[in-house]
């Protein structure tokens, strides 16, 4: 049982590895600039735009990858450039933890008003 | 007693509400990217236009006073109108006008030199608009008005350049002594 | 000359509406009969005024009266019939006048159907409605009056954006406004119910009716949408979590939550002040997306002409309307009967409860990943994006409880049941869900971390409501609705992890091998269609088991220039091919993009599945 559990294990990893080592650069971009606003379009992502502005960030999010950079090195790079306005996925940081902290307070907080409302007996 | 604490915080907690929502109606929605001054990346190289080598900003950047990067290109009708203004600044002394031709063909981007003179003390190719995203541009014509001594850009003019524009960067330009 | 009729007809209604609030208001419960008879003839002259107002504006469109500036902005001669029509409600201010419409008719049916409650309730609702009413009349008139002269007048409209010019756009505003303005009849008629004490089983089976319709409205109206942000707007998306689309779903899980608990109110008469707390939040809701929509405030794909003046009457007006409900509440909390019982740990109306609890928490997510953008803004001058990951981020993880939930709970009976009931069966059933979810996550290599008890519930809400159709225990609508809804949960996790796509630079001759599929970019043609040109790119896009050829159409409409882009789009049960193309700057060049959607069509049929659910359950008689 044991030795089939790591078979799988295995499996599923080498199997990660060779799909990973298989993609190309365009599943990346596309995964990186469907995460970019295109900022002189309205409400669009760079990956829906043909704007020029948003073919220019996926020339320079390909030539990036190509320089070996990772996601998050592109994300930041673009961000001093052009500020957090630029990534719909907001990073955790002082300013943004409200965000995600108050719809899970509110979680917490209704679950115990109906604890408080439910007999357990 | 508690309802009534209750409904105070509610009240309070909608007017709050209330104050938020009137002030964010008086902010334009659309981005200002003119708050987002940083320093310029000097590392930045490309090709010029003309001697078709490879020059890095870090060079161009330094020997004036001022730098300002202009973003331009043949097929933009708007930097046609603002190339008058650019002839202007070439004539303050202590401004350099650097020129990033943006996704342009080479012959058109010379012949719109020739037709309307040529204020750049060098003018960078950036055929595929990369070097324009590394310098934070947005499209064109857009100009950044740079202090050389620490690298910091001073300001962001979007859009073609206009008097009030002009004016402001020849202020900027003047003061510079004191 | 219809620009004055319908204005006129306007500040009549505005008149009636005055007359009837100062009627309503002043109405004693002992007062005579005919009361009755009064209040329905004044509503029918109101219904009647802002219904020859909207005819007017409709026949401006029709016979493109550029006198009236309405129809200057937003038609032109060139336009197809329909969509003369169609424009009179796709602006800002004809849409207006459509709610306005739908408001007035709405409560004059309201006040028909309701007579068998007592008048003092009926009356106070009509109060309240026509505050509402009166509040949309003065927004219209002196902030957005679509029936402004213009001089002198001009001969051709500017109206003609093409991307408007869509069938399911042109009925989406219309339907969606019916389910909002359904909500304004809920929140009205709670103010009256708890107002008058009568917030118990007998009024929950009254106004459930108006619940369930505006769910029904509310639902279609957000599917039109969807299909048509997919057939239009050509990025082969359905849903992109902008501002617009996120404020017609915060009224939905409202509205969702409170189609639940207003059948516990009625079978078990508990949950009282909370259903009236859902019936206010829902219209307040509704109402904050309409300000959020039209003041412009929001950055989104949508956007109406926006003038800050309309921002902040709007603002006032909903802060005015919350302001006052909440304030009507607490006066009035004392007299809902306090029903102290708790309900049992195991038991239908905890289900309910827990159903809430969920659909709360969604609607907190979206909420608050709507306006914190607007508050990081003004508090701290920071402007942010908040984009899909986000809510994906809040949201997908908790769908794997609720799925649980969902999969168990229909079958609980009311007041008091056993644990035991949730037998071994099911727990084989959900082990089994999860080993094929198991080998699905393995056989198409996904690497998200809660995939496979997400898609293993998923399976399992599936299979359960399946059968659930054999067993006897709850109304067929639920059964349907329920199974809509996990159909849709499938196809949409199926569709997400599935979904192929690719995009490359193409002349026409290029041929691209992609996923052993062949595309290849055969020819090209041009075509002179009336009022635009159309590029059509031939395609084939070739496999070993088919050969589909898909023509995708770029337009270059003149009045004004746009180029839009038409996506072709073969369906069939078990995925769409989704082929468009884009103009290059580069000579010769196209951007072709081709997706591979799997399952897409089955979230279309899943949804109208769940909105047929809430059919039967509006014509099913009461027991």
């Amino acid at each position: 049982m044991k030795k089939f559990k790591i078979l799988i294990i295995a499996f599923v990893i080498l199997f990660n590895l060779v799909t990973n080592l298989l993609a190309d650069n365009s599943d990346q971009i596309n995964k990186i600039s469907k995460n970019l606003r295109c900022l002189i379009c309205q409400g669009q992502s760079v990956y829906d735009s043909q704007s020029d502005f948003a073919i220019s960030i996926k020339t320079l999010i390909n030539k990036k990858i190509n320089d070996g950079e990772n996601e998050n090195e592109i994300y930041e790079f673009l961000k001093s450039k052009y500020g957090g306005w630029i990534i719909y996925d907001p990073e955790i940081n002082k300013n943004t933890f409200l965000l995600w902290l108050i719809p899970l307070i509110l979680f917490v907080f209704g679950g115990l008003l109906i604890i408080r409302k439910v007999s357990i007996k | 007693m508690i309802k009534k604490i209750k409904l105070t915080i509610i009240i309070f907690f909608g007017l709050f509400l209330f104050i938020v929502f009137f002030k964010g109606l008086n902010k334009s929605n659309n981005y200002s990217p003119i708050n987002i001054l940083t320093k310029v990346d000097t590392k930045l190289t490309a090709r010029s236009l003309y001697s078709n080598q490879e020059i890095s900003l870090e060079k161009l950047i330094g020997e004036n006073h001022f730098s300002l990067i202009n973003v331009w290109a043949s097929w933009c009708l708007p930097c046609r109108k603002e190339h008058s203004y650019l002839i202007n600044l070439q004539k303050i002394n202590n401004i350099n006008i650097i020129g990033i031709n943006y996704k342009d063909s080479e012959m058109n981007a010379k012949k719109f030199l020739e037709d309307l003179g040529n204020p750049y003390v060098e003018i960078l190719i950036d055929a595929d608009g990369t070097k324009s995203i590394e310098l934070g541009a947005y499209g064109v014509p857009e100009s950044y008005l740079i202090n050389n001594k620490n690298k910091k850009i001073i300001k962001k003019f979007i859009g073609p350049l206009d008097d009030f524009k002009f004016k402001e960067i020849v202020k900027i330009a003047s003061n510079e002594k004191i | 000359m219809s620009n004055q009729v319908g204005n006129y007809s306007l500040y009549i209604a505005l008149l009636v509406s005055i007359l009837l609030i100062f009627k309503s208001y002043k109405f004693k419960s002992n007062s005579s009969k005919n009361l009755d008879s009064k209040i329905f003839s004044l509503l029918s002259i109101q219904s009647l005024m802002i219904l020859i107002s909207f005819a007017s504006l409709i026949y401006a469109f029709i016979i493109s009266d550029f006198s009236n500036e309405t129809v200057y902005n937003n038609s032109h001669t060139a336009k197809p019939l329909f969509y003369k029509i169609s424009g009179t409600w796709g602006n800002h201010e004809g849409s207006l006048i459509l709610w306005l419409l739908v408001l007035s008719i709405f409560l004059f049916i309201f006040f028909i159907k309701s007579n068998n409650q007592s008048n003092n309730y009926r009356v106070l609702t009509v109060l309240f409605q026509e505050i509402i009413i009166f509040g949309f009349l003065l927004f219209i008139l002196f902030t957005s009056n679509p029936f402004k002269n213009l001089f002198p007048i001009p001969i051709e409209g500017t109206g003609l954006n093409p991307i408007l010019q869509d069938p399911a756009l042109a009925i989406h505003p219309p339907v969606l406004y019916l389910g909002y303005v359904g909500t304004s009849i809920i929140f009205s008629s709670s103010l009256a119910a708890i107002v008058c004490g009568i917030v118990n089983n007998n009024w929950a089976k009254h106004i459930k009716k108006w619940i369930i319709i505006s769910w029904i409205f509310l639902t279609i109206g957000i599917l039109l949408g969807s299909v048509w942000a997919y057939y239009e707007l050509g990025w082969g998306g359905f849903w992109f979590w902008d501002p617009v689309e996120n404020v017609s779903l915060m009224p939905w899980f409202c509205l969702t939550a409170l189609l639940h608990t207003i059948i516990v109110l009625e079978k078990r008469n508990l949950f009282q002040s909370w259903t009236v707390i859902l019936c206010i939040t829902t219209f307040a809701l509704s109402m904050s997306g309409t300000f959020l929509v039209r003041s412009g405030i929001l950055n989104s794909v949508h956007t109406f002409a926006n003038d800050p003046s309309r921002g902040i009457f709007i603002l006032c007006f909903l802060f005015f309307l919350i302001f006052l409900s909440i304030i009507i509440f607490f006066i009035y909390q004392k007299n809902i009967s306090k029903n102290l019982n708790k309900s049992f740990l195991i038991s239908k109306e905890t289900a309910i409860l827990i159903n809430n609890w969920f659909m709360m928490f969604f609607l907190s997510v979206v909420l608050i990943g709507t306006v914190y953008p607007i508050f990081l803004e003004v508090i701290n001058g920071l402007k942010i994006s908040i984009g899909p990951p986000f809510y994906q981020k809040l949201i997908v993880p908790f769908l794997i409880p609720f799925f649980l939930f969902m999969a168990l709970a229909p079958k609980l009976k009311w007041i008091r049941d056993n644990v035991y009931r949730i037998n071994i069966q099911q727990f084989i059933q959900l082990i089994i869900s999860i080993i094929i979810s198991y080998f699905l996550i393995i056989k198409f290599g996904i690497s998200y971390v809660f995939a496979i008890p997400l898609f293993g519930l998923g399976f399992f809400l599936f299979f359960l409501t399946i059968k659930d159709f054999f067993s006897k225990d709850s109304s067929l609508s639920q059964k349907l609705s329920h199974f809509g809804f996990s159909l849709f949960i499938i196809s949409i996790l199926l569709n997400g992890v599935l979904a192929k796509e690719y995009s490359s630079n193409m002349k026409v001759g290029d041929e691209r091998e992609y996923m052993n599929k062949t595309i290849k970019f055969e020819n090209i043609k041009v075509v002179q269609e009336s009022n635009y040109k159309s590029i059509v790119g031939e395609f084939k896009i070739l496999d070993d088991r088919s050969n589909l050829s898909m023509k995708p159409e770029i337009r270059i409409y003149d009045q004004p220039r746009t180029l839009t882009s038409e996506a072709d789009i073969i369906s069939t049960i078990y995925s769409d091919n989704f082929l468009v193309f884009n103009i290059l700057k580069d000579d010769g060049y196209y951007n072709v993009r081709y997706q591979h959607k799997p399952l897409m069509i089955w979230i279309w049929l899943s949804v109208i599945l769940i909105s047929f659910g809430g059919i039967l359950s509006y014509f099913k008689r009461n027991d």
